[in-house]
């Protein structure tokens, strides 16, 4: 892929991030309350997002740029069996429509921040609620990193080389994160979304014409795939199994991650929610596709240096040069808005559930707010550091375990929002089994999500994140039903 | 309305979980095979659904 720079595409791009800085700054005086100072302020907008803010923001924060980069690179270098994405984010909504509301209720009535929050005011267990605030932030960090490989490949594709734009990009998304809160990925999420859709839209209805058509397109696809000897358009049947539980084991983890339950927390109604759990579907079906631009990269016989070169490599010989600076700024700023939220959601965790549990349970309002400001501060530099300093695929092994990990917190979350019968030592023990066994499990596969199970004669290969959610539930309900329950202590 | 509408939300986890109804290349539609419009066509579905669960609910805003 060539990398002389093209000064139009960079003038575009250079232009749109200038945009997205000033939003972000602004975005402060934005419905501005009384006082910044304060978490439900500063980490939540103030929960008083409606319909739309919310869909910007749930939509910008859940499909990343890392998304728009990794899944047509996956579908590039394996086919069929990439496209798990778009099941993932389908079943999602239902599961969304069902418990989030219910989840926003708990945590609207009695001013919960993080899912930490609504836990210890379940059980009131310091243990449980530490567990899911640590495995929140442990879980958060490397997706954080993730964006910035996002941005990477958007930067690269320009010209730009070394780390240097990575590192003025995030200085200045800390410092406006740090001055406007939620507020500023929420105005950020309208520009970056509708750049995103304009980008998409623009890239599955020209290039297939371009390459000629849609069935020319599976149609190479396939070809390559079967002159490579490996990857299909269509599944092996020992593929079904796992294919159903990555989706199904990642639709049920995504809204577990502070990010995506910060998004929801700020929603001002139960009924916001329903409604996106409606509209929100339309981000799903520009997923699914933007993945078919992996088979397009086949089509276009790109020769790539990695696989995540295929989308910026395809806007950068389909599209002229100020459309391709205009799609990878749509991706880079794409990456802001994720990146932001996360290191919100995570400040959020680090104020709450440590800093006010053990610190300083006196902290006021203002107190947290400001605590939380320098938490999100760190985040961003330590995921910084991470990416500048260790190898990528560190990065990758992480937000493949951190997946895994997030999926363990559902039980000790979600369970108590429809049922008072398990107690928080069960879940506790449900959820280090799940989370050290299924660490184990991937750890001793080589870091590959995928376990083979034999039961007898019957053998199939499972998303590790669902074996272990499948144990954790497990061991929650023995320990339950072994463990006398001290009725007396439990939380109202 | 009652809220035996909410097993409407079981039909996208049959339709989308169990691969032996969808893993196929034929027929083709606009140039898409089965296994990818299928999944396609599950996106507006689910979303009508959702509309239909979401219709039950009273709404405060």
């Amino acid at each position: 892929m060539k990398t002389e720079p093209d000064y139009y595409a960079i003038a575009v791009f250079l232009y749109f991030f200038a945009l997205v800085t000033v939003l972000g700054f602004v975005a402060s005086h934005w419905h501005r309350p009384k006082t910044q100072a304060s978490l439900d302020e500063w980490g939540l907008g103030g929960r008083q997002f409606g319909t739309w803010i919310t869909w910007f923001l749930v939509g910008g924060d859940f499909y990343t740029a890392y998304t728009v980069i990794a899944v047509p690179s996956l579908v590039y270098s394996v086919g069929a069996y990439g496209f798990f994405a778009l099941p993932y984010t389908i079943l999602v909504y239902p599961f969304v429509f069902m418990v989030m509301p219910k989840l926003w209720q708990v945590a609207k009535d009695n001013g919960y921040v993080t899912a930490a929050d609504v836990v210890h005011g379940r059980y009131s267990s310091r243990l449980l609620e530490a567990a899911v605030a640590i495995t929140g932030v442990v879980a958060t960090m490397p997706y954080i990193a993730l964006q910035l490989i996002g941005m990477a490949a958007a930067v690269k594709a320009l010209g730009f080389e070394g780390e240097w734009p990575l590192i003025a990009a995030f200085l200045v998304l800390a410092l406006y994160t740090y001055s406007s809160g939620l507020r500023a990925p929420a105005l950020i999420a309208f520009v970056k979304d509708i750049m995103i859709y304009i980008a998409v839209i623009a890239a599955v209805s020209l290039i297939p014409g371009k390459l000629g058509g849609y069935a020319a397109v599976f149609e190479a696809a396939d070809q390559a795939f079967k002159a490579k000897g490996s990857g299909s358009i269509l599944l092996q049947p020992s593929q079904y199994i796992a294919y159903a539980t990555l989706a199904l084991g990642s639709a049920l983890a995504a809204f577990m991650y502070p990010h995506t339950l910060t998004g929801i927390f700020a929603a001002k109604s139960a009924t916001t929610i329903r409604k996106n759990a409606v509209m929100l579907p339309a981000y799903t079906l520009m997923l699914g596709l933007l993945a078919l631009l992996g088979y397009m990269g086949h089509a276009a016989h790109l020769k790539l240096a990695s696989n995540n070169d295929v989308v910026p490599a395809l806007f950068q010989t389909l599209f002229p040069g100020w459309f391709a600076g205009f799609a990878f700024a749509a991706i880079a700023i794409g990456a802001l808005v994720p990146a932001a939220v996360m290191s919100i959601g995570a400040a959020n965790l680090f104020t709450r559930n440590f800093w006010k549990a053990y610190v300083n349970p006196k902290v006021d309002p203002a107190g947290e707010a400001g605590v939380a400001k320098i938490a999100s501060l760190v985040v961003k530099v330590g995921a910084l550091l991470v990416i500048v300093y260790l190898p990528t695929q560190f990065a990758l092994d992480l937000q493949l375990l951190g997946g895994l990990w997030i999926l363990q917190t559902l039980p000790a979350l979600i369970f108590g929002l429809f049922t008072r019968w398990f107690t928080a030592p069960a879940l506790l023990a449900g959820w280090a089994v799940g989370l050290f066994g299924g660490t184990y499990l991937t750890w001793t596969d080589g870091l590959k999500p995928l376990h083979l199970l034999s039961v007898g004669s019957f053998s199939a290969t499972v998303y590790v994140g669902i074996i272990a959610l499948v144990a954790n539930i497990v061991v929650a309900v023995l320990v339950n039903l072994v463990v006398p329950r001290k009725v007396s202590v439990e939380a109202a | 309305m009652g809220r035996h509408f909410l097993w409407l939300l079981v039909l996208p986890f049959i339709g989308l979980l169990w691969l032996p109804f969808y893993n196929f290349h034929d027929p083709v539609l606009l140039g898409f095979p089965f296994f990818y419009w299928y999944q396609l066509a599950w996106v507006p579905v689910t979303a009508f659904l959702t509309w239909i669960a979401y219709r039950t609910y009273s709404h405060e805003d």
